[in-house]
């Protein structure tokens, strides 16, 4: 049995504990506020370039010399897997569902005889992906040194994969994220990024549309600039679930430290209360054999 | 009479109004933008956009860094990359 002294000190370390998680808790509502509207502000931008995409791209498609981006290398031996993860944890099982898709991902291209290689965005993956795949990782990004990453390190992400992509580093890379769908739950989602998939988007069949320069000049700068949306879109994605997930992950730590507290002073109060009695018992004895 | 032009960046829209006309740097030379336009598509380069809010007034400038503009039933559409201002 804990000592009474013991015991104080235990209420009084969960007590500090709880006041953490409870600050980390309120940081991560308000962050996940500013998170969310940022991603929703990104909204218009994708939505736009995505339909200027598929009118281009059903305009181009079937055409063998369109641009590398898009057809890709014409092989599909070699895999990158972008996996964005966190730079900072205590934002409960994201990173771990995270990795684990990355890893499903990994073994079953493995299994149909592909090499996988990875590019890792965020801190928090690297440890895990380093334990299974020791010499596959190519590269990755640090989004750590800036607070909020926006589309300067989204941008330098998406250079950096069309750089290897041609220089023949790969043949096919898939985006690994989380989407934010609420506080509850963020799911890690896999897309093909790099050959880019035509977007399912009709063209407006009708209106007869002027390129300037060509269709194929056009489409050749804005393919990198899709990749870079969607690298964009994936960091903001992944702010909202880090801090959705943090606060949800904040809010169990509080309650269960909560629970903690009310079992630790009632085995307090008991211990005590046995003490008075033991101490009372002694005394009526002591006076009685007088 | 109004155009409806819209600029929009990867952070946000950062316009969504009725002007009278605009004035695009395209790649291949500044283009002027007015309603009824017919569908057209460029890229465009640095520089800067002037809005004209009124047929005559003075032109606002917004500059802007890499991107594209669309011509198309609803009005123009620029999604630039940089905005400043």
């Amino acid at each position: 049995m804990a000592s009474l002294k013991e015991l104080k000190g235990r209420i009084n370390s969960v007590k500090s504990t709880q006041k953490i998680t409870k600050a980390k808790q309120m940081v991560a509502a308000a962050k996940l506020r500013k998170a969310q509207a940022a991603a929703e502000a990104a909204r218009p931008y994708a939505s736009r370039l995505a339909e200027v995409m598929g009118s281009l791209a059903t305009k181009v498609a079937g055409q063998d010399n369109g641009p590398l981006l898009m057809r890709g290398t014409g092989s599909d031996k070699r895999h990158l897997l972008v996996v964005v993860n966190t730079d900072k944890g205590l934002c409960g099982g994201l990173n771990s569902n995270l990795v684990k898709e990355a890893k499903i991902q990994a073994r079953a291209l493995e299994a149909a005889g592909k090499t996988v290689t990875f590019y890792l965005v965020g801190k928090k993956g690297r440890a895990p992906i380093k334990r299974d795949y020791p010499n596959g990782i190519a590269a990755g990004y640090d989004t750590s040194t800036v607070r909020t990453p926006g589309f300067d390190e989204a941008s330098a992400i998406a250079h950096e994969l069309i750089a290897m992509f041609e220089a023949g580093k790969f043949d096919v890379a898939h985006l690994i994220a989380p989407v934010f769908k609420n506080a509850l739950t963020q799911l890690p989602v896999t897309t093909q990024l790099i050959p880019v998939p035509a977007p399912a988007v009709k063209s407006e069949g009708g209106s007869v549309v002027e390129y300037e320069p060509s269709e194929e000049e056009i489409l050749e700068e804005l393919l990198p600039r899709y990749v870079t949306t969607q690298v964009f879109g994936a960091l903001l994605e992944r702010e909202a679930s880090e801090q959705g997930a943090s606060m949800t992950a904040m809010d169990n730590a509080t309650r269960n430290a909560g629970d903690l507290i009310n079992k630790l002073t009632i085995q307090y109060n008991r211990s005590r209360q046995a003490a008075i009695t033991t101490e009372l018992i002694e005394i009526i004895a002591g006076a009685e054999a007088l | 009479m109004s155009l409806h032009f819209e600029l929009v960046t990867p952070a946000r829209l950062v316009r969504s109004e009725e002007v009278h006309m605009v004035v695009v740097p395209g790649t291949d030379g500044e283009f002027g933008v007015l309603e009824g336009h017919a569908p057209f598509m460029s890229t465009v380069k640095d520089g800067s956009i002037k809005v004209y809010k009124s047929a005559g007034s003075a032109p606002e400038e917004i500059k802007v860094q890499g991107g594209f503009a669309e011509v198309g039933v609803n009005g123009l559409t620029v999604l630039a990359e940089h905005v400043e201002g």
